[in-house]
């Protein structure tokens, strides 16, 4: 090295010290920590002890671990592609040049400002079954609303609704991405006689597939840690652990039940699923995913 | 897409306005529960505006978990060793609560804009030896879930000694994180370089171009990670969760967690008033900042 590359060298690692350690501390000691005590058995009172594949192996016999993976792919199944949906239409409809557009985007982006456990909250009081006011209106065109929350078989889709009030921030970022397309794209398509379901199959979704990727990436990440909204509305995921999910198994065993190997284990297999699903999402993405100019 | 006809502008007003409804009324609902008389709570048909405002309402739910509190003499000194908070906590244990938060808040913005600005800056405008594997190494990060480091942080803070304390809940954040450093290090990269090269000719040091220079160019990307680390803080709750032992200490989230799983299901009144409370905050500061934020989801969703 000369002195100036080592006076670059120095200089540069003193810009970025807080992150060698943040780093260190924070991400790369813990992830190892994390892998090696998914072997032991570690209650954080007494030091971890080897134990070899014995987590894994109770994890794959765990009724409530498969419930709780269960309930989670069955919420991110509905709620994902709902969302997508409902984020990218309300987004091209306020991309449609109608006068208001910056008055109905505050309107849809306020719910996704509400905080999860005042969000969860009031969605209680709405959802509830006896002076809810969601069975009320529903009553209006004579349908006797079920219990939803109390419900074994209402509770996941109402956990379903409650993601739909918060698409407002996907909204906001296929809005940005809509705002990206050529004008002259829509117009060729004009020429060629196109009508407005046309340009949106052929023209839009094309346009904007690398921002649907990128969501969908963020979505599936963010729905396997689905843990506030449903702890506030029961820890144990009343009824039945019907709403159940994976990231509350997983905070039981850590704090709760100090089975905090067991958790570690636990948290690998996340990693794991949600590398695949993003992996899987990438794959399918070669095919469908058109990158400008690429 | 631009919609064309009249009759085209009709319908997507419609479906828009029908849809402003259905986004707006939980939100309505929360503040119409929250000024009501408790009987009017449980009605059917639902009373849509309460007969008289309630806004004692607020007053309660500020107090509501409140302890029977012991005589309390104002000292300066208290304002630093807690004698000051617990006994606002005893009268007033919401308002401590969203003390405690805003702590938080403050601590965790300062601290993540700083830190990450300067190893941005790092990563960014200063060529060196293994930076660029460095920065591969950190966009690597981005994809653990917060889950697999829950577990040795905890054992990490516990023999620090710092289980019960905030510390936990601030003090990583003043050593960067990689989401940031990407955001901030992606907008350094779009100051011309010829304006540091300048600078450097003129003879000012890197830290002078750091903080006279790129700072003040950087201000809109900074306000936007400032104000994600603040929504961040102000909504978690795991964090708490996990970290905070004593009922003094809550922040608001843990704290109406706290207060639903105590008396939830019967006083909506006072439930949908704390919740108001939270809430409220976050939209003024969305107001005031609309722009910021907008702009900043959409920048954050273009890395894609």
């Amino acid at each position: 090295m000369t002195k100036t590359e080592r006076t670059n060298l120095r200089r540069g690692l003193g810009f970025i010290s807080p992150w060698l350690i943040g780093l260190a501390v924070f991400l790369l000691y813990p992830i190892g920590a994390s892998f090696y005590y998914s072997f032991c058995e570690y209650s954080v009172l007494q030091p971890a002890q080897w134990i070899g594949l014995a987590n894994y192996r109770d994890l794959a016999t765990d009724e409530v671990f498969g419930k709780s993976l269960l309930n989670t792919f069955f919420y991110a199944g509905l709620s994902l592609p709902l969302g997508l949906v409902v984020a990218l239409a309300l987004a091209l409809l306020l991309n449609s040049g109608v006068r208001g557009m910056t008055i109905y985007r505050t309107i849809f982006f306020l719910p996704s400002l509400v905080p999860m456990v005042a969000l969860a909250v009031l969605w209680m009081w709405i959802f509830n079954g006896e002076y809810g006011v969601l069975n009320y209106v529903l009553s209006w065109v004579g349908i006797k609303g079920p219990g939803w929350l109390n419900d074994p078989a209402w509770s996941k889709p109402a956990l379903v609704l409650i993601s739909l009030w918060g698409v407002g921030h996907a909204m906001v970022i296929y809005l940005a991405g809509l705002q990206d397309v050529p004008t002259h794209l829509y117009e060729a398509a004009d020429l060629d006689g196109a009508n407005w379901w046309h340009k949106i199959r052929h023209v839009t979704i094309p346009m904007v597939s690398p921002v649907i990727l990128f969501n969908l990436i963020m979505g599936i990440i963010g729905t396997f840690q689905f843990f506030a909204v449903p702890y506030v509305m029961s820890p144990q995921g009343a009824p039945a652990r019907s709403t159940y999910f994976f990231a509350m198994d997983l905070y039981d065993n850590a704090f709760p039940y100090l089975r905090m190997g067991y958790a570690c284990a636990m948290a690998w297999i996340l990693f794991v699923i949600v590398l695949l699903l993003t992996l899987l999402a990438l794959k399918f993405a070669e095919r469908h995913v058109h990158y400008e100019g690429g | 897409m631009q919609a064309k006809s009249p009759i085209a502008h009709l319908v997507i007003h419609l479906i828009l306005l029908a849809g402003s409804v259905v986004f707006l009324f939980p939100l309505l609902w929360m503040i119409s529960t929250s000024l009501k008389p408790v009987e009017e709570t449980m009605t059917i048909p639902p009373r849509w505006i309460p007969s008289e405002w309630r806004f004692d309402n607020y007053r309660k739910a500020v107090i509501y978990q409140a302890t029977e509190p012991e005589p309390y003499q104002f000292a300066p000194g208290d304002l630093f060793n807690g004698k000051l908070r617990v006994a606002l906590y005893q009268r007033w244990p919401f308002l401590v609560y969203g003390l405690n938060t805003l702590y938080l808040c403050l601590l965790g913005v300062l601290g993540t804009v700083l830190s990450n600005a300067l190893i941005a800056y790092g990563f960014a405008r200063l060529e060196w030896r293994g930076r660029d594997v460095l920065f591969a190494l950190t966009l690597a990060t981005m994809m653990v879930p917060f889950p697999v480091t829950m577990v040795p942080l905890y054992a990490l803070y516990r023999s620090f000694g710092w289980i019960g304390s905030f510390k936990p809940l601030w003090v990583a954040a003043w050593f960067g994180s990689a989401f940031n450093i990407f955001l901030l290090r992606q907008f350094f990269r779009t100051i011309p370089r010829e304006l540091s090269d300048a600078a450097r000719v003129d003879g000012c040091s890197e830290w002078n171009i750091f903080t006279r220079l790129i700072l003040p160019l950087s201000k809109p990307a900074l306000a936007v990670v400032a104000l994600f680390h603040f929504m961040y803080v102000w909504n978690d709750f795991l964090g708490p969760l996990i970290y905070l032992t004593e009922q003094r200490n809550f922040t608001l989230s843990v704290g109406l967690q706290f207060y639903q799983s105590q008396h939830g299901g019967t006083e909506w009144h006072l439930l949908m008033a704390a919740a108001t409370m939270i809430v409220l905050p976050v939209i003024v500061l969305f107001f005031f900042t609309q722009r910021t934020f907008i702009q900043g989801i959409a920048l954050t969703g273009m890395k894609g």
